[in-house]
């Protein structure tokens, strides 16, 4: 029994969390790869045009709460997100055509491309700011959990509770949902494979006649989606605040370096080795350590590796070990 | 009048002219080979022809139609088709994928054309859901030719074929190039082993400064005491 509620207690504070804060992690460390792979920088503005693409979906959110539109015991952002990706796309085609366009046309290095990126990052800050303001904000409504800790205690007599949030679900479903359409098209469909050849080769890519205007405008497309949902679910599961999207940039980077840059399925995989280390260092396990071992070698001190405060030192120390021992990634990078 | 040529082509990347008015040429089922020191612009003629060079002046024609002020990508569209020396090849794509990229702007049915290039190179049927960069340098050669084929083209220009692969594979890859002769393209190449260049070739240049200094059929290339005690090294 006790062995049982040790496990429950991992699985409702390590598990599931780390499944769906890594699937929001991964969602944006796509979006990062994506765009080094075909556009080749990095992008320092993906948290802050994350927080654009959440922004929509939460002023459309109180929009239709006010008209009275809901959608029952799930939350009402879902149905905003498609109209918050238009929004995301749209920022991100002008962005493109105005500042980025300019320098790759000029063939400018990366790591030129990487400043102009840091620049979109401010404006984009500023404009999130401006227009809803540095507060922390909740749009999470209807049903806000699938199975209460109390129900769970009922139904299985255990000591402790296993609670699954709507949210949690909810990111799990439609992040395996998004990214298994997004394989497919990488994969399967002709304009997929033609964005996988001109990250390969852009060289080989024009002569075959692979148009890059459509590729370049695709690639934004589907980081539009990924950037919106992506936000979307960390602020339905945690909240918005713009602030905090800004340093989630962070454990994305990392995800998508750990897992090979460039590479998709890479960076997928990364969202969750970097949410589980995360969590993993940073959880007490003290209470764990009281069901599993006898009384007498119960431990006195909580059993963190980490206070919580230093999760994001838990990426940036997986950043650099993987950039000394291994710069490709888990997986190779570069090949998209 | 020749079906594909470069004509009194004069131009470089921007600097001093590489090239001075050098003339190529080449027919249906023809093979022609480009030689000559390092520097002597081989590579760069050809480039020329394809587009992906500005010339100061000489026109570029095929089939009679003067196609110089095409860009590269319009030229592919008129039947040329290019493989570069290095990274000719999408390494993280398939052999199947390697073929479909290269016939990108064909909207038929591409499982003939495909088809026919596994009869022509049999070895990539049997590799074809591998990744090109898992495959030997031979290997590669071979996706990178059937690639340029997929758009069924009627000139065929290729930047050394054989660089950095060994003697044996170095037969073989011309035995390859001379089934693609057999289909009716005109091929143009540049190679560095020029005798065996010339053993396969109806015709040969050889630059020198960017200009043509000798040219004739492979044979009379081949028994040239000039041309063998300068570039056959013999």
């Amino acid at each position: 029994m006790d062995f049982l509620n040790a496990i429950i207690l991992l699985l409702n504070y390590i598990i599931v969390p780390a499944l769906s804060y890594g699937s929001q992690l991964a969602l944006g460390a796509i979006f990062v790869t994506l765009i080094y792979g075909i556009l080749r920088f990095a992008n320092f503005a993906t948290g802050d045009m994350m927080a654009f693409g959440t922004m929509f979906a939460v002023l459309l959110t109180w929009y239709f709460q006010s008209l009275g539109i809901s959608l029952g015991f799930l939350p009402t952002a879902l149905i905003t997100i498609p109209f918050a990706i238009i929004m995301m796309i749209l920022y991100m085609l002008t962005i493109d055509k105005f500042v980025f366009s300019y320098y790759r046309i000029k063939k400018s290095p990366p790591v030129q491309l990487a400043m102009v990126s840091i620049g979109v990052m401010f404006v984009t800050q500023a404009l999130v700011r401006i227009v809803i303001g540095p507060f922390d904000r909740r749009f999470l409504d209807g049903e806000k959990f699938i199975l209460k800790a109390i129900e769970f205690k009922e139904m299985t007599g255990l000591n402790e509770g296993l609670t699954i949030k709507t949210t949690q679900l909810i990111t799990i479903v439609i992040t395996i949902v998004v990214v298994s359409i997004l394989f497919w098209f990488l994969n399967k469909t002709k304009t997929g494979k033609s964005m996988r050849a001109y990250s390969d080769n852009e060289d080989l890519a024009l002569l075959s006649g692979i148009d890059p205007k459509k590729v370049v405008m695709i690639t934004w497309m589907i980081a539009g989606v990924l950037a919106t949902i992506g936000g979307v679910l960390y602020g339905l599961d945690k909240s918005f605040k713009p602030f905090v999207y800004f340093n989630n940039m962070l454990p994305i980077f990392a995800a998508a370096i750990v897992g090979g840059i460039g590479n998709p399925f890479g960076a997928f995989l990364g969202g969750y080795v970097i949410a589980f280390a995360e969590i993993f260092i940073t959880y007490a396990y003290k209470k764990f350590f009281m069901y599993i071992l006898p009384e007498s070698l119960e431990p006195d001190s909580l059993v963190q590796l980490l206070s919580t405060d230093y999760k994001f030192a838990v990426s940036f120390s997986i950043l650099v070990i993987v950039l000394l021992f291994r710069p490709t990634g888990i997986f190779k990078g570069k090949v998209l | 009048m020749p079906f594909f040529e470069g004509k009194g082509m004069t131009g470089g990347y921007g600097g001093a002219d590489i090239i001075t008015s050098c003339t190529i040429n080449v027919n249906q089922g023809e093979i022609v080979a480009i030689l000559g020191p390092n520097g002597a612009g081989k590579s760069t003629a050809m480039k020329a022809m394809l587009g992906l060079l500005n010339l100061k002046s000489g026109t570029i024609t095929i089939d009679g139609k003067d196609i110089s002020n095409l860009s590269p990508q319009d030229r592919v569209k008129k039947g040329i088709s290019f493989v570069p020396q290095t990274r000719n090849v999408f390494t993280g794509l398939t052999v199947r994928e390697n073929l479909e990229m290269g016939a990108f702007l064909r909207s038929e049915d591409l499982n003939n054309i495909i088809n026919e290039i596994y009869d022509l190179f049999p070895i990539l049927n049997e590799k074809k859901s591998q990744f090109v960069g898992e495959l030997s340098g031979g290997q590669r050669q071979q996706v990178a030719l059937g690639r340029a084929l997929m758009t069924k083209p009627s000139v065929l220009m290729l930047d050394e074929p054989t660089a950095g692969v060994s003697p044996i594979v170095m037969d073989e890859l011309f035995d390859h190039i001379l089934k693609v002769k057999a289909t009716n393209v005109a091929i143009i190449m540049v190679e560095q082993n020029a005798k065996q260049a010339l053993s396969i070739s109806d015709r040969g240049y050889v630059l020198v400064t960017g200009e043509n200094k000798f040219e004739g059929s492979g044979k009379e290339l081949l028994n040239d005491p000039e041309v063998r005690r300068s570039f056959l090294g013999a």
